[in-house]
C-alpha cells in the first residue's frame, strides 16, 4: 500500500520486490489492529466496514418499517450514520418537538400536529382534501414553510399593547394558504392564545336556506344555523377560556331571558348552541366580549382571529330576500360582527386573514391579487396590513413533498418512483401544492 | 383348378378395384403390383396345403393386402433408382401375363394393342381425357424419363460446383409492386383485378423460389422504390438572441385552433401560455399530458422554456395544436436520427380529422332522425 494524500492518485508500482526477492501484494485497503487503513489516510473505509456491520444487525428493523409510526422511524434515522441514510427514510421529514422551535432551519420539513390536538384545535378549518389525507395516513402531517414561520415570527416580535396588526396571505389558487393559516392557528393553540377560527367567510354569505329578520336590529338578517354551528366548534377548540372569561354586560334576548353580568362566556356559547334562533346575537356578543377583553390586564389574553376567504365579507351575497332583491353583504348580523372583528380598533392579539378565490362569488378565477379580490371597499377598511405571499413549492419543498408520499406509499405505480417519474410529475404540477396533491391520488 | 381359383379371388379383389378405378398411370403398376403380390402370396399358400376355402384365401390375401398397403405408406416416398425401376418392369412383365390369362389369351403374344383393349374392357371410364383413364404400359416409355434426366442434370452440376448453397436474396426493402394502374401502362393495355391480383400472386411465387437472385432485373422491372418521409421535413437553423440563449419557433395547427410556440434553450421548463401559467390555462390533465409529450418523449422535460400563444378551437383542439407546434420548434434542437423517431411517432403529422358535415335530411353528420313507425 503507497499512502499518498496529494489529489492525483500515483500510478501503482508493478510488481514489488521484498528484500528477500519474493513478491508482495499491492492493496488499496488493509486491516491493522483493527482498523481499516486507506490509500488516502481517511477513516472512510473504515466507516464504510462499520456501517455495514450495524446494517447487518438491524436490518430487521427496516424490513419492517412500514408498521413503524412516523415518530419511531425518525428515531431510526436518528440512530444510523449520517453519512449514508438508506435514500426512503432520509430525514427530510423530521419530528419537531413544538411549533415554537421551529426555524429556518426545518424549512421544507414535515412536522406532525399529535392526535390529541387535532379534534380540540381543527374541527373545522382544514381544507377538505387534506381531511382525507389525515384519514388515509393515519396522521397529520405539515410541512414547514417560508410564509408560516414568517407569520410566526411576527407575532413572536409584535407588540400587543399597540392596535392590532392584520396580516393577509395571498397567492395562486392551491399554493397553500389555508394550510400556512392552519398552521399559525396551531402555533398560537399551543401558545395559549385564544383562537377565533372562521373556516371560510364564504359559507356565510351564500348557500343560506334560512334567513331569519334580525330582533335586534331591523334591516339586518339572521342566520341561525350557520351561527350556532360555528359556535358549537368554537367551543370545542376553545373550552379551557369558557369558564375564565366573565361578561361585562347583561343581554337581553327575550322579555323573559337575561345573561347577568359576571356570568362565564361559556354559559353564553351554551345558550347560543341550544336556542338557534338567537345565536347570530350570541355571535355578535361573544365577538364584543373578546375584544374588549383581549388586551385587558387582569387575566389577559391573546387573541388570534384567523379568517379563511377574508374577501367574502365584502362584494356581493346570493342571497335574496323575500322581494327577489340581492341582500347586501353588511345587512348580514354575521358578517356585519366580523367586519368590527376585523378592524383594529381593539388591541392584545391578531387578525390574520386568507384571500380565497376558491369559493368566491363573482370573481374571475386568475384573480388572485389582494386588489382584485378584496375590492375597493374591502381594501380599505383592511388597509393597513401586512401581506404574506405564498408561493408555490420550492424545489427543495417538492422533494420534499415527493419523498413524503413516497414513505407514505401513496405513490404506488414503479414509474414514479424514478427520476423520469419526477420529472414528469413537476411538468404535470408545475409544483402547486393541491394540483400535485390530485395528481398523486392517481398513481 | 389352382388356376381357376386363383383367377376367381384376383377376379374377387378386383371388383372393389374397379369401382374405385380414378387411377391415373399409376393404375396399371398399381394392379400389377397387387396381382404379383397375391399371386406371390397364393404361391406361398400352394405350398402350405391345397384345400382350403376360398373365403379363408380370400381372407389371408385381404389381410396380406392391408399389410402391404402399411408397408408402402411406412417405406416413404419412392426413389428414382435402377433396382426400383428393374422391379417395376417385372412387375409390369408378370402382370402383363395375368392379364393375359384373365382374357384368355396367350401370354406369349400379347401385345400392348392387347393390353389396352383389355384395361379399357375391365376398367371401363367415363372421364373424357385419355392421358385420365387408366392405364398399363411399361416402364421404360415416359414414365421415368424426365425424372431421371432432372436427376442426371442435377448431378452434373453437382459435379460441376455449381450447387452453390449461398443463396442471394433480393432486397426488397424500401420497394414496392407496381400499383394497377402503373402495370397497365407499362403493358399498353387494361387489366382486370382478378388478372391484376395473379399477377401478383405470380411474383411472390417466383420470389419465393430458391435461386431467384439470376432474375433480379426482371422482378426489379416491376418494382418502384418508396421515398424516405422523413427527408420530406424542413429543418429550419437555430437561431441565437442577444444573450447567446438559442430559440426556435414552431407552429401547429388542430382543428380550427392555430397555436404557435418559441422555446428557448436553457431554462427550467416554465410555459406560459397567452400570458398565463400552463397549470391555470389548462386545468385538465389531458391537456398538459399533451404539452408534455414531445419533450418527454425525447427526455428534454425541465431544458426549455416555452411561450406560446394559441387562439380557436375548444381546449383539447388548441392542446394538440401546441402539441404540433412544440415539436416541430424541437426538430432545430435534434439530430438526424431523433428526427426520424419523432415522426414514427406521430409527433410531426398533422392531424387531419375536422367535423364532419351535416348532411340534409339527417339530424347530425351521421346520426338519423329518430325513426317513428306511424
Amino acid at each position: 500500500m503507497l499512502f499518498n494524500r496529494s489529489l492525483p492518485a500515483p500510478a501503482r508500482p508493478s510488481s514489488i520486490t521484498t528484500l528477500d526477492g519474493s513478491d508482495s501484494e499491492y492493496v488499496d485497503n488493509y486491516k491493522y489492529l483493527g482498523v481499516w487503513l486507506d490509500c488516502k489516510l481517511s477513516f472512510q473505509t473504515h466507516i464504510k466496514h462499520l456501517q455495514s456491520k450495524i446494517k447487518s444487525r438491524i436490518s430487521f428493523l427496516f424490513c419492517n418499517k412500514a408498521s413503524f409510526t412516523y415518530a419511531a422511524k425518525h428515531t431510526l434515522v436518528k440512530l444510523t450514520p449520517s453519512i449514508t441514510v438508506p435514500s426512503v427514510l432520509s430525514p427530510k421529514p423530521h419530528i419537531l418537538p413544538t411549533t415554537a422551535c421551529q426555524s429556518e432551519q426545518h424549512l421544507g420539513q414535515y412536522y406532525t400536529v399529535p392526535p390529541s390536538h387535532f379534534h380540540t384545535v381543527f374541527p373545522h378549518g382544514l381544507p377538505p382534501r387534506y381531511q382525507q389525507q389525515v384519514k388515509t395516513f393515519n396522521e397529520g402531517c405539515v410541512m414547514v414553510r417560508q410564509p408560516a414561520l414568517e407569520l410566526i415570527s411576527h407575532l413572536k416580535r409584535a407588540d400587543y399593547s399597540k392596535p392590532t396588526l392584520r396580516y393577509l396571505l395571498y397567492g395562486v389558487k392551491g399554493s397553500g394558504k389555508t394550510m400556512s393559516l392552519c398552521h399559525t392557528v396551531h402555533y398560537c393553540s399551543t401558545q395559549g392564545w385564544l383562537v377565533l377560527h372562521i373556516p371560510d367567510a364564504h359559507l356565510w354569505v351564500k348557500n343560506c336556506k334560512e334567513l331569519l329578520p334580525s330582533s335586534y336590529h331591523a334591516s339586518r338578517f339572521d342566520q341561525p344555523i350557520q351561527a350556532s354551528n360555528w359556535l358549537r366548534n368554537f367551543r370545542t377548540t376553545n373550552e379551557h377560556f369558557l369558564s375564565k372569561i366573565k361578561l361585562r354586560q347583561r343581554y337581553v334576548w327575550t322579555k323573559r331571558e337575561s345573561t347577568e353580568e359576571g356570568r362565564p362566556l361559556g354559559e353564553l356559547v351554551d345558550m347560543g348552541v341550544s336556542r338557534v334562533k338567537s345565536s347570530s346575537d350570541v355571535v355578535g356578543a361573544v365577538l364584543k366580549e373578546l375584544r374588549l377583553q383581549a388586551g385587558g390586564t387582569e387575566g389577559g389574553f391573546r387573541l388570534a382571529v384567523a379568517v379563511d376567504g377574508v374577501n367574502g365579507l365584502w362584494g356581493r351575497t346570493t342571497l335574496k330576500k323575500e322581494d327577489k332583491s340581492p341582500v347586501a353583504p353588511e345587512e348580514l348580523t354575521l358578517v356585519h360582527n366580523l367586519r368590527k372583528m376585523i378592524n383594529n380598533d381593539w388591541c392584545g392579539g391578531a387578525v390574520i386573514a386568507t384571500l380565497s378565490q376558491t369559493g368566491s362569488l363573482y370573481a374571475p378565477s386568475s384573480a388572485y391579487l389582494p386588489q382584485e379580490l378584496l375590492g375597493e371597499e374591502g381594501f380599505d377598511s383592511m388597509d393597513p396590513f401586512v401581506p404574506v405571499p405564498v408561493s408555490l413549492y420550492s424545489e427543495k419543498e417538492f422533494e420534499s413533498c415527493y419523498l413524503y408520499y413516497l414513505d407514505r406509499h401513496w405513490l404506488q405505480h414503479p414509474h414514479s418512483q424514478t427520476e423520469e417519474g419526477k420529472k414528469e410529475l413537476i411538468f404535470l404540477s408545475n409544483r402547486n401544492p393541491s394540483v400535485l396533491e390530485r395528481l398523486c391520488a392517481f398513481l | 383348378m389352382q388356376m381357376q381359383r386363383l383367377l376367381l379371388s384376383t377376379y374377387f379383389l378386383f371388383s372393389p378395384e374397379r369401382r374405385t378405378a380414378n387411377m391415373a398411370a399409376s393404375g396399371g403398376r398399381t394392379v400389377g403390383s397387387f396381382l404379383w403380390k397375391c399371386g406371390n402370396c397364393c404361391f406361398n399358400f400352394n405350398t402350405v396345403s391345397s384345400n382350403l376355402t376360398r373365403q379363408v384365401l380370400s381372407r389371408q390375401l385381404c389381410v396380406s393386402a392391408v399389410l402391404h398397403r402399411k408397408n408402402l405408406a411406412a417405406a416413404g416416398p419412392e426413389k428414382f433408382s435402377e433396382e426400383f425401376i428393374k422391379k417395376q418392369v417385372e412387375e409390369f412383365n408378370i402382370g402383363k401375363r395375368h392379364l393375359a390369362n384373365m382374357m384368355g389369351e396367350d401370354p406369349e403374344t400379347f401385345t400392348q394393342g392387347d393390353i389396352n383393349r383389355s384395361i379399357a374392357y375391365l376398367f371401363p371410364s367415363g372421364l373424357f381425357d385419355k392421358k385420365a383413364k387408366p392405364l398399363m404400359k411399361h416402364p421404360d416409355e415416359d414414365t421415368f424419363t424426365k425424372a431421371l434426366a432432372v436427376e442426371k442434370h442435377q448431378d452434373r452440376l453437382r459435379g460441376k460446383d455449381l450447387f452453390t448453397q449461398d443463396a442471394k436474396q433480393i432486397s426488397l426493402v424500401g420497394s414496392r409492386w407496381l400499383l394497377k394502374e402503373e402495370l397497365e401502362e407499362l403493358l399498353v393495355e387494361t387489366i382486370s383485378e382478378h388478372d391484376y391480383a395473379r399477377f401478383i400472386q405470380l411474383m411472390e411465387r417466383l420470389l419465393s423460389l430458391p435461386y431467384c437472385s439470376v432474375e433480379e432485373d426482371f422482378v426489379q422491372r416491376y418494382r418502384r422504390q418508396l421515398e424516405i418521409q422523413s427527408s420530406k421535413q424542413q429543418v429550419q437553423p437555430l437561431q441565437y438572441d442577444q444573450h447567446g440563449v438559442a430559440y426556435s419557433t414552431g407552429d401547429g395547427r388542430r382543428k380550427t385552433a392555430t397555436g404557435t410556440v418559441l422555446l428557448r434553450d436553457s431554462g427550467s421548463g416554465s410555459i406560459s401560455i397567452n400570458g398565463t401559467n400552463y397549470v391555470h390555462y389548462f386545468p385538465v390533465l389531458q391537456d398538459r399530458e399533451q404539452l408534455m409529450f414531445p419533450l418527454h418523449f425525447m427526455g428534454v422535460l425541465g431544458r426549455f422554456d416555452m411561450q406560446c400563444s394559441v387562439s380557436g378551437g375548444g381546449h383539447s383542439s388548441q392542446a394538440g395544436a401546441l402539441r404540433l407546434a412544440i415539436s416541430r420548434a424541437m426538430l432545430s434542437f435534434l439530430s438526424e436520427g431523433q428526427v426520424e423517431t419523432m415522426r414514427q411517432a406521430g409527433l410531426l403529422t398533422p392531424d387531419p380529422r375536422i367535423k364532419e358535415r351535416k348532411k340534409p335530411g339527417q339530424e347530425g353528420a351521421r346520426r338519423k332522425f329518430t325513426w317513428k313507425k306511424r
